[in-house]
């Protein structure tokens, strides 16, 4: 067959009456269909936001006011505890890897991932467990040493929550690294043969650098914590002093995985914000290789900077230097990411709906996050706001402001992807309003917080810090309200939404050049790439793939629309409907 | 008439840098600096404040700006401008933040170097290092508990210096015997870890003032070595050197005085220590920074800073009192006391009521 004969069988869908259409019991079972794993990560992770969130407001809640008279200090630092581990490993992780699983056989035009049952088994290690840490607070002995869980104090609270503890997170790091695996097989293995390195999507780039760090960093904490566990249950030493173990080892061990973990959260996210504002702001992305290649420089970087979590707890003075160096440069790719997006929206034509509100808010306030972290590597005044809600307050910048926004962008990008049809725009704005003042009100005053002497992990405060705890305290609870119109949203737009057609944005990477939602196997022959990921406004894009939907408009490939005069009487952007 | 671009980007650009050098400066957020050491740390803090509002206002500004500017008018299917990539600019961008980076690490180290952090010889005295012991005329407590690595025949100067100070019965009144399990066997000293050390200008000079500093759940007790006075409130004279030893007896502590941007874990197993010169009269408050437990945020202690000779009178009286209360010590049995009456001293400057305390006590 002739390259152009090639051309115009391609992306031609399986053949289905109603394509992608799936029973819901699906959803329940075990699965190998990458995009119905994708969805149950999603949805799965979203309910663990929500109880994380629960937790948060708790946690608010008592700090309301100065004294302890909310819960107890006990049921605090269970809740606190919970709050962290749960956001960080029930959610954000999981998140990255249900949107990956989604998106990357799609995207480099396979059938489904490598590892189909692997992939299964990944997933299903996630729910028992999540249900396992929240019943441990149920029994009445919930772990509360943090969810860095620092021994001698992890190893002198509750044996049994801890020991839950250490078992879910060991569950969810094994989940985390069959996961990885899958990807990167799948990333080497199955991209279609017209796609070189150089012609994959972006996101697909983050997920590259993000399995490979899964892999290196998630092992050295399961020996961490299997350590720690035989300190827990068999009397062992390795990190009790009172034997002559040493504690700080165990935070060598464990911040090697935790820290390059802020990177395994957020890397997925810049891949998606890389998808989402050239799609929506109608440009190639600026600068594709400078994005590409500093997610790969990020994940390298981000495995040499874990002791800047220990500036305070005794490492020599020279070592501290050393981290301080390889923490600062960590900032230069990442500031090349971020100039690289504002360049792609300079002179666009930014549709502003809610994908695009998220990705915008995810940018501003990352670089919120940025800025204090680049403070914080900074060892004379990281030694004076270690442990205080400064940090409380970068962190949120980050894992908020980074990686909950990116997710949110995501979702509302791929939604009508997911499920064919459309979210309601107006309540995707409010929910993106109510979500922006909410996280600037909670975690803007905890800056000076830290700052003037208010240590983290504290159910009670110097009185003189009330009024900012109450300003922060109300913020959360607009959050907590934000996730509402999200929810109903999601749900309503997913049975009743308007239909999205195929490729609603106009956008050019494979997910798009079938149909939404995606049939079983995706695609019915290989894709041929006829332009690449990002080729807005190029002539290039004009020539190319044929379309995958008969309907010109609503499937809107790359080449019809563009090429051809829009028709009056219905609109080719979503926006302009009705 | 219409302005050219790079005449607003002049005027911007102007603007930006006055805003950030005045906000840097003027931005009130940090609690008053009471060490020599705090006021290097301020600078620093200044110069990093008055770069991040550049860069914020600038990215910030190109964001909305764009935003707005760029948004696509209903009816516009066009697709903008392709520019995929500018080499120049690119290496522009890239070389900022670098350059950035690079200033702030370098002012960093200088400031770290200056409050004695880089302390040449805490290189060789990282963790049980046999040549630094005999190093003479060094920090004298450093070099007494390196011996004690567990095993060595030679007297656990630390667990005995902590037994000591939990015998006394000005301590006794802040520790409940149930809450401290671990004290019997509280661990020795294994290691130090050297932190801030002397200031160059002092280097190899002993502290003018040693003070030895334990956590335990959930208070700090200081004992001054060269009078043997054990307290529960930390007193230090304006303007000598202090250098202050520290460990732990269960779990990890941190030892943090806002006031003077020092922060350093105490850590069982290990000692470590800062040094620091008093700068400002005032009373302050030791705070623990690391997780200890629940009453972790009850976990405070007074810091005096004040002139040498209420400090020399403070002093004194101390050691007088320490002579009246031994006489009594045989009344307070500290195992009788309940978590309420524990955490009374504590919790009541912070406006925990007791009764609270009561129903919260497991
Ligand atoms: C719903 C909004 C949220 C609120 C109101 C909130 C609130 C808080 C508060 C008040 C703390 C400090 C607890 C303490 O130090 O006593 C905290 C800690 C933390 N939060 Fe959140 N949080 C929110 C969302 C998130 C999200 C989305 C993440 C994502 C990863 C996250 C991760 C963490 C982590 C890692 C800690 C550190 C816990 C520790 O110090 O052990 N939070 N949060
Ligand atoms: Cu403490
Ligand atoms: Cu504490």
């Amino acid at each position: 067959m002739t390259q152009a004969q090639l051309q115009e069988t391609a992306n031609i869908p399986a053949l289905l009456e109603e394509p992608g259409v799936r029973k819901w019991q699906d959803f329940f079972g075990f699965q190998t269909d990458h995009k119905v794993i994708g969805i149950q990560y999603l949805v799965t992770s979203f309910i663990f936001y929500c109880i994380g969130g629960v937790m948060a407001d708790l946690v608010r809640t008592e700090l309301r006011t100065p004294e302890v008279d909310f819960v107890t200090p006990e049921v605090y630092n269970s809740l606190f505890t919970l709050h962290a581990t749960i956001m960080i490993f029930l959610w954000i992780v999981p998140a990255g890897a249900g949107f990956a699983n989604y998106l990357i056989p799609l995207m480099i035009g396979a059938k489904d991932m490598a590892f189909p049952r692997l992939n299964a088994v990944a997933f299903w290690m996630i729910p028992p467990a999540g249900v396992l840490l929240i019943a441990s607070l149920v029994v009445g002995d919930a772990p509360d040493a943090g969810w860095t869980s620092y021994p001698p104090l992890s190893l002198v609270t509750g044996q049994v929550g801890e020991g839950i503890w250490i078992m879910s997170v060991l569950l969810l790091g094994t989940s985390s690294i069959l996961g990885s695996i899958n990807f990167l097989v799948t990333l080497i293995k199955m991209r279609i043969p017209s796609m070189d390195i150089h012609k994959m999507p972006l996101f697909c780039w983050a997920m590259f650098a993000t399995s490979s760090l899964v892999l290196v960093s998630t092992p050295v904490l399961a020996a961490g914590l299997i350590l720690l566990s035989f300190d827990l249950i068999a009397g062992t030493t390795f990190f009790n002093p009172t034997g002559g173990g040493d504690p700080v080892v165990y935070q060598h061990m464990f911040w090697f995985y935790s820290h390059p973990a802020v990177y395994i959260m957020i890397l997925p996210f810049f891949g998606a914000i890389s998808e989402i504002i050239p799609i929506h702001s109608r440009k190639p992305i600026f600068g594709y290789k400078a994005i590409a290649y500093s997610s790969l420089a990020i994940s390298f970087l981000g495995l040499i900077v874990w002791a800047h979590h220990m500036f305070t707890s005794g490492i020599p003075g020279w070592l501290r230097m050393f981290f301080m160096i390889t923490t600062m440069i960590i900032a230069v790719p990442t500031g090349i990411k971020i100039f690289s997006w504002l360049a792609t929206m300079w002179g666009g034509k930014i549709r502003l709906n809610s994908a695009m509100l998220f990705a915008i808010g995810f940018v501003g306030t990352f670089v919120i996050g940025g800025i204090s972290g680049v403070m914080l590597a900074a060892v004379p005044f990281d030694i004076h706001v270690h442990d205080t809600y400064f940090v409380v307050a970068h962190l949120h910048y980050v894992l908020f402001g980074g990686s909950v926004l990116g997710i949110f962008a995501a979702i509302y990008h791929w939604f009508p992807k997911m499920t064919g049809r459309m979210v309601n725009e107006f309540w995707g704005k409010v929910h993106f309003a109510l979500t922006i003042v909410g996280l600037n009100m909670t975690f803007l005053p905890m800056h000076k917080l830290g700052l003037m002497g208010m240590n983290r992990r504290i159910a009670q405060y110097d009185p003189k810090f009330t009024t900012l705890n109450e300003i922060c305290t109300y913020g959360s609870y607009i959050l907590a309200i934000s996730t509402f119109p999200f929810i109903i949203n999601a749900i309503w737009s997913w049975l009743y939404g308007e239909k999205a057609g195929n490729n609603p944005w106009r956008a050019l990477t494979l997910e798009w050049m079938t149909t939404s939602p995606p049939a079983i196997e995706n695609f019915d022959r290989t894709p041929v790439l006829a332009t690449g990921p990002y080729d807005y406004g190029l002539e290039r894009a004009n020539e190319g793939v044929p379309l995958s939907d008969p309907n010109p408009i609503l499937s809107g490939g790359p080449n019809s629309v563009l090429r051809a005069e829009p028709d009056p009487a219905v609109a080719a952007n979503p926006e302009d409907r009705k | 008439m219409k302005i050219p671009s790079s005449i607003w980007t002049l005027l911007i650009g102007i603007v930006l840098t006055l805003a950030s050098l005045w906000y840097g400066q003027n931005h009130g957020l940090l609690p008053a600096a009471a060490t020599d050491e705090a006021v290097l740390v301020d600078g620093l803090f200044n110069a990093m404040m008055i770069v991040s509002t550049g860069i914020f206002l600038l990215v910030e500004g190109i964001l909305i700006y764009s935003a707005f500017k760029y948004r696509r008018r209903a009816g516009d299917n066009e697709d903008g401008p392709p520019v995929e990539g500018n080499v120049p600019l690119e290496i522009l961008w890239t070389a900022i933040p670098a350059i950035i980076v690079i200033g702030i690490s370098v002012y960093s180290f200088d400031v770290y170097n200056e409050i004695g952090g880089f302390d040449p010889h805490a290189i060789h005295e990282a963790p049980i290092n046999q040549e630094s012991m005999k190093m003479p005329g060094h920090g004298s407590a450093m070099a007494a508990t390196l011996s004690d690595t567990p095993g060595s025949s030679e007297p656990n100067l630390n667990q005995e210096k902590s037994d000591e100070a939990m015998q006394d019965p000005a301590t006794a009144k802040v520790r409940n015997a149930d809450q401290i399990p671990q004290l019997r066997n509280a661990p020795g000293v294994g290691s130090v870890a050297p932190t801030i050390g002397e200031s160059p200008d002092r280097e190899g000079k002993p502290a003018q003032l040693q003070v030895n500093v334990t956590g335990l759940q959930y208070a700090w007790i200081f004992t001054y070595p060269e009078t043997g006075i054990t307290t529960g409130e930390m007193h230090v004279p304006i303007g000598r050197e202090v250098e202050i030893n520290m460990t732990a007896n269960d779990v990890i502590h941190a030892f943090w005085v806002p006031e003077f941007r020092l922060k350093q874990d105490a850590i069982p197993g290990r000692q470590s220590n800062i040094r620091f010169t008093p700068k400002k009269a005032g009373d302050y408050v030791l705070i623990c920074a690391e997780l200890c437990g629940p009453y972790h945020g009850a976990m405070r202690a007074p810091v005096v800073v004040e002139s040498e000779e209420a400090f020399d009178k403070w002093m004194q009286e101390q050691l007088v009192a320490s002579k009246e209360t031994l006489n009594q010590a045989v009344a307070v049995n500290p195992a009788n006391l309940s978590p309420n009456d524990f955490l009374a001293p504590y919790t009541k400057d912070m406006g925990i009521k007791p009764e609270i305390l009561h129903q919260v006590h497991h």
